[in-house]
């Protein structure tokens, strides 16, 4: 055993700051160092060269660490609190959901289900409508079919109206028409902000930065005779650009731009307008055809869900960017529009899982310290070259591949494997009535018991290493039993080893994946293994950032005991 | 050393105990064989009848021998060659267990103040240590024959038990060195392993030396800091990394334009450098404990520069720390499976994350085989760290222990 003791209490010449302090000690004047300065600026300068030293040798490693494990580990924590996945997809629809009152049990307003079709229309054409699905499906389910569903139903609102506005103008089929409108004249003062607001939209929409330049710059007397056509063709032309990388020139207008422009054209003043196609505006506001869309309607034909409270009431529940949801997910609560409640019953099991979890580290301890005392009191009290030979029993384990350990285990505890075997053969068990000791709890106790001991053993040994022998003697001398001796003499001063392999264990039982993972069955499975389902499985992942949240938590307190109790610097390997 | 005299004890104590021993023994077999009332009595009656005899020859080793002789007889009888063997141990031990107790050799080591009940504990207590010594070693014990299985069971064939040479085979460790799954996953683990070494000893030697300084500003934040990979739930750690990585990948590939095997390589190597960083730093601050600064003073003194007074004067003195701060992150990175299942992609699989897909899915037998071969080169890495421990040790001036 190496000991680790804290590397600065090692034996240590005179530093400079020993200097400093005899240089304030000195009577009369400054003493004056070799090269005629005051001694003590000197001294004080080398001491900051040597803390500047100290910190150079540590910076790289500590970025290091910082960088590609501090930071990740916090911001994935921080996706347990954050819900900017709606505020992204429906960005126009979260922004005036606050003015509903969702307790009225009324339906929101014309211009709310406006939002939601613009919104839910450029979510469908990225496809990312089903990821914001898939989010509020956790909440209340149903909601993952709905927006699959409203996606693919979108598109034959419009038709209708490409429809009528081709019967007006063939014209308005073209790609060409729309991008000779929207430009506005040539030299025209144009609106480059409406371009930026879209590309910001697409950007938050499709998770990523979009880059490049986008062949086209809404005029600026255009989009503010059409404002709503204008910002929908904005978002039409940076997806068409950028996101497909096509000529948005010629790209075939997709549908919400007829709804749009429709919309527009009910309140617009088209007459004064002399820019590129003016004349077939004109002509479109003359034609009595073109009415103006009821947007509750359409979505209502989209889907009937749309127009029910309940699934504008899961929305603004979900619309702000920071949300308690996941958290209150994780210990089986849920929040719904009247605030947080119970999740239902069958629901609940994540609370149980944490128990389990808890309870059976603490049993895994127990046992550690039950195995491990005897163990641990032996090797301190035989002579140095038997223990020595004895501590290659407890470090063998140690060294050994946790997967060499786990297979073994599985190895031995199956049905027919050589306990179970072993008791047949002995006559112990009947044959028809093997143990079932894996694939449960029992299992995963077994062989975590196993794996954590030396973890149990070393701390306890280094401790039980410092306790002279005579102490029990001495004890025995004065008229104590041996069990008075061991209890109010012996066992008070190994209590500080039990106390950190306690801690050591019961930190590394807690945080387990492999082994519950192969022995543990259902039954056996840790809080662990439920986070790395919701990362690779079902992809929750704000669920599991907030177990996870939860877990380094209890980790965290307890490593703050252990460094109280031991030190961090008093770990020992080997 | 001999604390006590001894003196041969009654013969009748030595019968009785020896009974009991036998009775224990008696009462396996016999349920083995039906009847463990039957088994009890047989064998108290026959190993108390042994404690009669055999203190009579006057001749331990002879009388050794025939007890052996008689069990292996017995045992091959009854159950032919696996039987005679364990025959063979059962004899060897009442032998040695019969003159043990009428020599009163059990009392020798003890103070010669204890009682006869303290004597007992401090047998019982022997024991029960040893029985959880077999505990902590037995599962490393039984994969090895095992892994010679001829059969693809996971537990011992009647054939192995025999002996017999049909039941044994090295097929398992043929699919090993054949098999292109487990030969690449055992390359990929040689790359990444020693290469994220390499990368935590170089930073975290460095980093140690910083911190076993005098004036260090905030010595216990950054040493939390460091430290921290070893205390945060692996899975936690996996998860962290695994986001952080793909956003790493993406623009290494994407933007940099590197190849994706190769980023996939950095990306694990890196995770798993991070891992074996507290090893490096626990055991490197732990040897400079002992390292005397006055000898790089001395060093500067005649005027060597910092650099060169690093590599002549504290590399060598600090290299036994440096060197199984170094085997604790190899084994770290080399075993590490948690995190690499969710950094890596299929071509960085290394060998303990076959090992897992192994054990979760299709469980083939090719797993004891790798887990003997692991078993192996964790008893050379063990060694070794003994070894520069007790060299260490030695160079610091400690008795070695």
């Amino acid at each position: 055993m190496s000991d680790v003791t804290d590397a600065t209490t090692g034996k240590r010449g005179p530093t400079p700051d020993d200097g400093l302090r005899i240089a304030d000690s000195e009577q009369g004047g400054p003493v004056l160092s070799a090269d005629g300065k005051p001694l003590k600026r000197s001294l004080a300068r080398a001491l900051r060269v040597q803390k500047l030293r100290a910190l150079g040798l540590i910076a790289p490693l500590l970025i290091f660490v910082l960088l590609s494990f501090i930071w990740p580990i916090i911001s994935m924590l921080m996706r347990s609190v954050e819900n900017d996945i709606v505020g992204n997809t429906l960005p126009y629809t979260v922004e005036q959901i606050d003015q509903w009152d969702g307790s009225s049990g009324e339906l929101p307003s014309q211009p709310l289900f406006q939002s939601l079709y613009y919104d839910l229309f450029l979510a469908a054409e990225v496809k990312r409508h089903t990821r914001l699905g898939t989010r509020l499906n956790y909440e209340s389910t149903g909601m993952s079919s709905l927006f699959r569903q409203s996606g693919r139903k979108l598109d034959d609102v419009g038709k209708d109206y490409r429809k009528d506005f081709s019967a007006v103008n063939d014209a308005w089929k073209d790609g060409e028409t729309w991008y000779a409108l929207m430009s506005g004249a040539e030299g025209a003062e144009t609106n480059e902000s409406l371009l930026k607001d879209a590309k910001k939209r697409l950007s938050a929409l499709d998770d990523t930065v979009l880059r490049g330049d986008v062949d086209f710059t809404p005029g600026a007397e255009i989009s503010q005779l059409l404002p709503l056509t204008a910002r929908e063709y904005a978002a039409f032309a940076v997806m068409a650009e950028l996101i497909d990388e096509d000529e948005v020139a010629t790209e075939k207008p997709l549908e919400q731009l007829f709804v749009a422009l429709a919309t527009d054209l009910q309140t617009a003043d088209v007459s004064g307008y002399q820019g590129p196609q003016a004349d077939l505006l004109r002509e479109l506001k003359a034609s009595d055809t073109i009415t103006a869309p009821d947007y509750e309607a359409i979505m209502g034909e989209v889907d009937e869900d749309w127009v029910n409270t309940d699934t504008w009431r899961t929305i603004q529940t979900f619309a702000p960017a920071i949300t308690s949801g996941y958290f209150l997910n994780a210990v089986d609560m849920r929040i719904t529009p009247d605030g947080p409640e119970a999740q239902p019953e069958s629901k609940q099991i994540l609370v149980k899982l944490f128990v389990r979890t808890l309870i059976m580290s603490l049993i895994i301890t127990g046992s550690c310290i039950l195995l491990g005392y005897p163990i641990a009191w032996i090797l301190s009290n035989l002579p140095m070259r038997t223990a020595n030979m004895l501590m290659i029993l407890v470090l063998l384990p140690f060294w050994t591949s946790l997967l060499v350990r786990t297979s073994a285990w599985k190895v031995m505890l199956q049905q027919q494997g050589v306990i179970n075997d072993v008791l047949v053969w002995l006559g112990m068990v009947p044959d028809a009535a093997r143990l079932v000791l894996i694939n449960n709890q029992t299992g995963t106790i077994i062989a975590m018991t196993h794996i954590l001991l030396p973890f149990m053993i070393l701390p306890m040994y280094s401790v039980m290493q410092t306790i002279p022998p005579s102490y029990l003697r001495a004890a025995k001398s004065l008229g104590a039993t041996n069990w008075t001796a061991f209890w109010r003499v012996y066992f008070p001063q190994s209590v500080p080893g039990i106390g950190a392999g306690s801690i050591l264990v019961f930190i590394l039982s807690i945080g387990y994946y492999i082994t519950p993972e192969i022995v543990g069955g259902t039954k056996g499975v840790f809080i662990s293994n439920r986070i790395a389902y919701h990362i690779s499985s079902s992809l929750n992942w704000g669920l599991a950032a907030a177990l996870g949240s939860i877990l380094l938590v209890v980790v965290l307190i307890l490593y703050w005991a252990y460094d109280k109790i031991v030190g961090i610097d008093n770990v020992k390997l080997g | 050393m001999k604390l006590t005299d001894i003196s041969r004890k009654p013969l009748g104590f030595v019968a009785a105990c020896s009974a009991a021993a036998g009775g224990f023994l008696g009462l396996f077999v016999g349920t083995a064989n039906g009847s463990g009332l039957l088994g009890v009595v047989i064998g108290a009656v026959l190993v108390g009848g042994l404690a009669l005899i055999l203190p009579k020859l006057d001749n331990e080793k002879m009388a050794r021998w025939l007890s052996i002789g008689l069990f292996v007889v017995l045992g091959f009888v009854f159950g032919g060659i696996p039987l005679a063997v364990l025959g063979a141990f059962a004899g060897w031990f009442f032998g040695w267990f019969i003159h043990w107790l009428y020599e009163g050799r059990y009392r020798a080591k003890l103070p010669p103040y204890t009682t006869a009940g303290q004597v007992l504990w401090h047998y019982t207590f022997r024991v029960i240590c040893g029985a959880i010594f077999v505990f902590l070693i037995t599962p490393i014990l039984v994969v090895m024959p095992l892994s010679f299985n001829a059969e693809n069971f996971f537990t011992f064939t009647p054939e192995m038990l025999r002996f017999d040479p049909e039941g044994y085979s090295l097929k398992h460790y043929q699919d090993f060195f054949t098999n292109n799954d487990w030969q690449r996953s055992f390359k990929n683990s040689l790359i990444i392993a020693p290469i994220a070494t390499i990368i935590s000893v170089s930073l975290g030697t460095l980093a140690a030396i910083g911190l076993s300084q005098s004036h260090v500003p905030g010595r216990r934040a950054i040493m939390a800091v460091l430290i921290s990979p070893m205390i945060v739930p692996l899975i936690i750690s996996a998860t962290g990394m695994f986001f952080f990585y793909s956003q790493i990948g993406n623009f290494l590939e994407g933007t940099l334009g590197f190849n994706k095997n190769f980023v996939g390589y950095v990306k694990v190597i890196l995770a798993h450098a991070v891992l074996g960083i507290p090893f490096v730093i626990i055991t490197v601050t732990a040897t400079l404990v002992g390292f005397d600064r006055s000898l790089t003073r001395a060093a500067a003194n005649m005027g060597a520069n910092p650099v060169t007074t690093f590599f002549r004067i504290q590399m060598p003195l600090i290299l036994p720390g440096v060197i199984s701060g170094g085997l604790f992150a190899f084994i770290t990175s080399f075993d590490e499976v948690v995190v690499v299942l969710f950094v890596g992609s299929a071509s960085q699989k290394t060998l303990p994350w076959q090992m897992f897909t192994g054990l979760r899915e299709q469980i083939s037998p090719t797993i004891l085989a790798v887990a003997t071969i692991l078993v192996m080169i964790s008893i050379a890495l063990l060694t070794t760290v003994e070894l520069l421990r007790r060299r260490s040790e030695r160079l610091r001036g400690m008795s070695p222990g």
